[in-house]
């Protein structure tokens, strides 16, 4: 019985091996051929550094790297790989991964000195362009270098800023200089700053007080320098004519400024004794609490007229709504282009964009204000020429003019 | 005890009644804001004191918050952990260890220059520093301006009047350019301050105004549906995180 058992054991063990015999020798065969595919797998084909440049319009710590691939054939390469050391047997660094259609790699690095990536101006780096190849392979380039990273005093790029900016310096200078020798420079009537004295005169008839407010902008936005402009003449109407002012304001340095502005127009109107330092005064920094306190100033002083000039952004409607609700006259003014249709709707007067800046000049009548709003005029000719001069250009298929004011950052 | 007076009462004591109900059942953080938010809509019907007193608590905090925010967020940081970093170690560990920065010693006249204000002897020099705020900031704009909306913007408006696609003559490009260009030259007309608006120059304008009516109106209509979700926006905290009716 046991050597039945033990023969069948090893015909058992017999039969699987004579079964199992082909399926090795497939497994065998299988090997086998993968090792001669990967025997005969090429390396990927070795890039070739062409150049490193300095990257242009800089302050340095940059560098431009070009390369390429004999015949272009990048099929074999899944990607390259930048390495970069301070001397040719140094240690190389790993700076960027390319894609396999890239061949060109802008090494940036940071200008500090303690920061980790610190790039330095006029040291010498040399470079490797290592080939990823699909099949895990790499292969590397010939040391390539030394190349130098430096600052440019100059951004070619922003060439026609500068001509713009100088071109509308000249106009500028020449126009307030011509100003101040008395020679008259005509602005055409602005229908929102015509109303201004007769909204203060309807407010002193009243005998109510008149709101002024800045908006939400910095002291120094454009818009809120030409509304103190506004406020320095209707200050001093309301000096005169010896009405309640209020000017709510935003931001402290505002506030700083606006009273700066009133106090000179009231002294300006010979009334020095009637301003009080609290008609100016500050609500708060947060936007909506500071469109709930005006809100609440407006139903609670109801003043006759109400002044919106300045920067405004979300808060322009609700403004103007209550100023509408409570029967006030009301004249806004924004360079903000999205409020404009909300204080278009609900004031009685609207300054759309530049009419804000112009208003200034036109109540100012200061030659500083002219001469800067005539050298706009005569920038915003220009700009018709050259949009009439850009659209036969491109009809006649040249993008000379497109090229020459392209602004490269 | 005048009607008036009474039904201010009734009023007042169903707000306590329906807020001492509110925290007990939803907490009072929500309860609060619920409150608070109820107070600013009744602004809708007229002033009240719940009104006034919401106005009046929300200039408050944000006054207060925004102050304390400039401190520690810009004067901490900025100025004094520049100027001698070990003093702000213990609010600001990451900055003690950093390099004494002497130029900010600047803005610190500056800002002195600016509390000058508060003597009324001394109060003019405040202006130099007020001088230099105004003039460097708006100096600078005055380049980005020139850049962002003056030269861009004529390289954005250079276009050709006449376009071809693969098909040949493409109409709707064409009238879509040739309106947009007639739209910014009447627009720039318009801004035009120099010259009267009469004759073709007031066909012009006329024109330019009337284009930017109607950019107007689509920017009206779009920002109004911005605002519609600040109200979705209540009316969920409202309905939902309040009362639980929406879900």
């Amino acid at each position: 019985m046991k050597h039945r058992l033990k023969l069948i054991m090893y015909l058992a063990v017999a039969v699987l091996f004579a079964l199992s015999s082909p399926v090795f020798a497939q497994i065998e065969e299988i090997a086998a051929d993968t090792l001669l595919e990967e025997v005969l797998v090429d390396p990927p084909p070795k890039p070739v550094v062409l150049s490193g440049k300095d990257l242009p319009n800089d302050n340095g710590h940059a560098l431009g790297l070009k390369f390429e691939v004999p015949d272009g054939d990048v099929s074999a390469i899944s990607g390259f790989e930048v390495y970069r050391a301070e001397y040719p047997d140094g240690e190389y660094v790993l700076r960027g991964k390319l894609p396999n259609d890239v061949f060109e790699y802008s090494d940036r690095g940071n200008r500090d000195e303690d920061e980790l990536d610190y790039f330095p101006n006029n040291t010498d780096f040399f470079y490797k362009v290592v080939a990823v190849g699909t099949e895990g392979l790499t292969t590397m380039s010939d040391i390539a270098g030394p190349y130098r990273a430096k600052a440019q005093w100059l951004h070619l790029g922003k060439i026609p800023v500068l001509v713009a900016v100088l071109l509308f310096t000249a106009f500028t200078i020449y126009f307030i200089v011509a100003a101040k020798r008395g020679k008259d420079l005509y602005v055409r009537p602005i229908a929102g700053i015509q109303a201004v004295d007769e909204a203060i005169g309807r407010a002193t008839e009243m005998g109510k007080p008149i709101l002024y407010v800045l908006g939400l902008g910095a002291a120094s936005d454009i818009a809120t320098i030409a509304s103190f402009t506004i406020l320095s003449r209707v200050a001093k109407k309301v000096a005169e004519y010896q009405t309640k002012l209020i000017v709510p304001c935003y931001e402290a340095i505002v506030m700083t400024v606006a009273q700066e502005v009133v106090k000179a127009a009231y002294m300006e109107a010979g009334k020095p004794d009637h301003y009080d330092e609290d008609m100016v005064f500050f609500i708060t920094n947060s936007q909506f609490a500071y469109v709930a306190g005006v809100n609440g100033i407006m139903v609670r002083e109801q003043p006759a007229t109400n002044f919106y000039l300045g920067v405004f952004h979300a808060e322009s409607l609700i403004l103007a709504e209550t100023g509408a609700s409570t029967g006030a006259i009301q004249i806004s003014g924004t360079d903000q282009v999205a409020q404009i249709p909300f204080f278009v709707v609900a004031c009685d007067y609207t300054l759309i964009g530049e009419e804000l800046y112009a208003a200034s000049a036109y109540l100012g009548k200061e030659p500083v204000l002219l001469g800067s709003l005539k050298a706009e005029d005569w920038a915003k000719a220009i700009v018709m020429v050259l949009l009439v001069i850009g659209a036969i250009t491109s009809v006649l298929g040249w993008d000379v003019l497109i090229e020459m004011l392209r602004v490269k950052l | 005890m005048n009607a008036r007076k009474m039904a201010s009462y009734i009023v007042l004591a169903v707000i306590v009644i329906a807020f001492v109900i509110s925290v007990a059942l939803k907490g009072f953080l929500v309860t609060i804001g619920a409150f608070l938010t109820l107070f600013i809509f009744s602004f809708l019907y007229k002033d009240n004191p719940y009104y006034k007193f919401a106005e009046h608590l929300f200039v408050g905090v944000s006054a207060a918050y925004w102050m304390c925010m400039g401190f520690w967020g810009t004067m901490v940081p900025n100025l004094f952990g520049k100027l001698y970093p070990p003093v702000v170690g213990p609010v600001l560990p990451a900055l003690k260890d950093d390099p004494v920065q002497l130029h900010m010693v600047i803005p610190l006249v500056l800002g002195i220059l600016l509390l000058m204000r508060l003597s009324s002897k001394a109060g003019w020099i405040s202006r130099w520093a007020l001088a230099f705020i105004v003039g460097t900031t708006a100096g600078l704009n005055l380049v980005r301006y020139l850049r962002s909306d003056f030269i861009q913007q004529i390289n954005n408006t250079v276009f050709s009047l006449y376009v071809n696609n693969a098909s040949g003559f493409d109409l709707g490009a064409t009238l879509s350019n040739v309106i947009v260009f007639g739209g910014v030259i009447c627009g720039l007309i318009y801004f035009f301050f120099s010259k009267e608006h009469k004759g073709a120059f007031g066909a012009g304008a006329r024109t330019g105004i009337t284009v930017l009516m109607i950019t107007f109106g689509a920017s009206f209509g779009y920002t109004v549906m911005a605002r519609i979700s600040l109200l979705v926006g209540r009316m969920q905290f409202l309905f939902g995180d309040w009362l639980g009716m929406i879900r």
